[in-house]
């Protein structure tokens, strides 16, 4: 008896939870594919009065630019996730299977850099890009937020990655240096491949978190037709904040593929965000 | 990424992942300098140029007035001062007290402890249920979303115009006038922390549904049979179990409301008027839209001390992995 009423109990109370979590996005779903006018009369819960349309999406895609805003946010983010990626398996190669003195002090200083608030390095690294090169305009192009985004993955990068590489037999490493193999090639045949899982689940990580950033693309993307969406959403909701059929279309574009990939690489986007946390 | 995941804060170390891995390791028997230097030299560069430089610099610039973001004119802890003796940054002589910083206050005291004992409650109710895998990937969608997108969704879940705002609607069933709850001074911030506990309570749920596993299911059906309440279960076993996960969890959100931006810039930029102002936020306004680069540079600053501690117990924890 008790059991039964507990497990009504649970029930409804991870339904409730359900709802909760789901309701707020399906409803802005179901707005973007609803007429401007029918937005302004009902909620999107009044579901016996349901027009759907794509002309939302055609309108933000078309005349909002968010077409240009998508195709900037791949140019943004495809290399921010390649870069670092080749960079920190480097390093990480370097922390694990390489002997040089200090490695376990400079290591420590990668952990430390973790936690360095990106905010620290904007003036600087503005104000020099402009007035020390003012010729080359990084922040007119990708360059400047390439790197920068580059730069900041690095700590977490080197330290996810070196401490799958540590995992790594080492019998498997002298066997390949006992038949000559140079580092280059022990880390290209040997630890790269065997290591396709870490770095992917780190290089998923790395592409959402890019393709989701705003803050950087506020300070290091100055030319308006290079803004990503997430800039060109806030620009909408500054310009239009009540035209929920352009908003909404717009959020979904953006949310469309951290959605695809969430669903259909589930183990190593969950891996990815955990990593380094539980093993 | 939505508003939880810190790619910062190395959680539970694994064990063979401290440093003593590294001196176990075994490598040529000489340092090797040249490959050494060469797989070092591209991370090494871009952390000097992109990171270890501007930071000094801007430690320097917050003890200048910084026009223009270079030095021009050397004012001692002025900026600090005018800093901690601005009412919008922190104001503690009213009661609420007030301002950017304590706006992140209240935000690590609510959103920490929701986060956390809801992430919990869900992992350990809905690991006793068959469509467990549902309810976790349900909550845990929010992270794979940025928050810029959060934003519009909440925004319109706010909504004042109870034909739009879901929740405002709800309200209006029970005959409760329209609430504006992101342009009322004493709701907006509530209002902004419910949003981060929506987000980020599915990271918390993964994170301890794998420590609530850890323990045995024999080991909890055998006290089960010899009496032990569900009560006693939770916090006699289960608790105990998950403490280390919990203490690594709030550090991470800790992290995450410090550094807390993107949210606010979209769904309120700071207001109404300066009330939903966080630290981040006055980073990014004194600098780039009031030109105002030293007093800029002394918020980064207080960034950053603010998680120097969490530094100082990451690298700490990191070394005791040898240990333990």
């Amino acid at each position: 008896m008790v059991a039964a009423l507990n497990h009504w109990v649970i029930h409804i109370a991870l339904g409730l939870i359900g709802v909760i979590w789901l309701v707020p996005t399906v409803g802005l779903l179901v707005t973007s594919f609803r007429p401007r006018s029918d937005i302004q009369a009902t909620g999107w819960w009044d579901i016996f009065n349901l027009h759907l349309t794509i002309e939302n999406y055609r309108q933000v895609l078309e005349a909002q630019g968010m077409l240009q805003a998508f195709v900037n946010t791949v140019f943004i983010a495809v290399p921010s996730t390649f870069l670092p990626l080749a960079i920190c398996s480097l390093a990480a190669y370097a922390f694990s299977w390489i002997k040089f003195p200090f490695r376990d002090t400079l290591f420590l200083i990668v952990i430390a850099f973790l936690l360095v608030p990106v905010q620290v390095a904007f003036i600087p690294l503005l104000t020099t890009a402009t007035s020390l090169v003012p010729d080359l305009q990084l922040t007119r192009g990708y360059v400047a937020v390439w790197l920068a985004h580059t730069a900041f993955a690095l700590p977490f990068g080197i330290f996810l990655l070196r401490n799958f590489f540590i995992t790594l037999p080492p019998d498997m490493i002298e066997a390949a240096r006992i038949d000559g193999a140079s580092d280059f090639r022990v880390f290209s045949r040997i630890v790269l491949p065997v290591s396709v899982p870490a770095i992917a689940a780190y290089g998923i990580f790395q592409f959402l978190w890019v393709w989701n950033d705003l803050l950087m693309a506020l300070v290091f993307v100055q030319d308006s037709s290079k803004f990503p969406m997430t800039r060109a959403i806030q620009n909408l909701l500054s310009q239009y904040g009540t035209e929920w059929h352009l908003l909404a279309a717009g959020a979904f574009l953006l949310m469309i593929v951290p959605l695809v990939v969430f669903f259909s690489l589930q183990r190593y986007f969950v891996q990815g965000l955990l990593a380094g946390s539980i093993k | 990424m939505g508003i939880a995941p810190t790619p910062g804060v190395p959680q539970v170390i694994p064990a063979r992942a401290g440093l003593s891995a590294v001196r176990g390791a075994r490598g040529p028997e000489k340092p090797n300098y040249l490959a050494a230097i060469l797989f070092l030299l591209p991370a090494g560069l871009l952390l000097v140029v992109f990171l270890l430089y501007p930071s000094l610099y801007t430690v320097l610039l917050s003890f200048n007035r910084g026009r223009n973001g270079v030095f021009d004119q050397w004012v001692g802890f002025d900026n600090y001062v005018r800093l901690f003796s601005d009412a919008d940054f922190i104001n503690l002589s009213t009661f609420p007290p007030s301002g950017a910083l304590w706006n992140n206050i209240l935000w690590i005291v609510i959103y920490t402890s929701f986060v956390i004992f809801l992430g919990l409650i869900i992992a350990v109710v809905a690991a006793r249920v068959r469509y467990e895998a549902v309810i976790k990937a349900i909550v845990f969608i929010p992270m794979a979303i940025a928050a810029t997108a959060l934003a519009v969704i909440w925004k319109f879940v706010y909504s004042p115009d109870a034909n739009i705002g879901l929740l405002n609607a709800l309200l209006g069933v029970f005959g409760v006038a329209p609430i504006s709850w992101l342009g009322d001074e004493n709701i907006v911030n509530f209002a902004l922390i419910a949003v981060g506990i929506w987000g980020s309570v599915g990271f918390a749920t993964v994170i301890l549904s794998a420590a609530v596993k850890s323990i045995p299911g024999e080991v909890i059906e055998s006290a089960r049979v010899e009496g032990a309440n569900e009560r006693q279960i939770f916090f006699r076993m289960i608790l105990p179990m998950v403490s280390l996960p919990i203490s690594v969890l709030a550090v991470t959100l800790v992290v995450n409301v410090i550094k807390l931006f993107d949210l606010i810039y979209v769904m309120t930029a700071g207001g109404p008027g300066k009330a939903s102002r966080v630290i981040a936020f006055v980073m990014y306004q004194q600098a780039f839209q009031a030109g105002q680069y030293g007093y800029g540079s002394a918020v980064a600053v207080v960034m950053l001390v603010l998680l120097i501690p969490i530094m100082i117990y990451n690298v700490r924890r990191f070394r005791t992995g040898a240990v333990t």
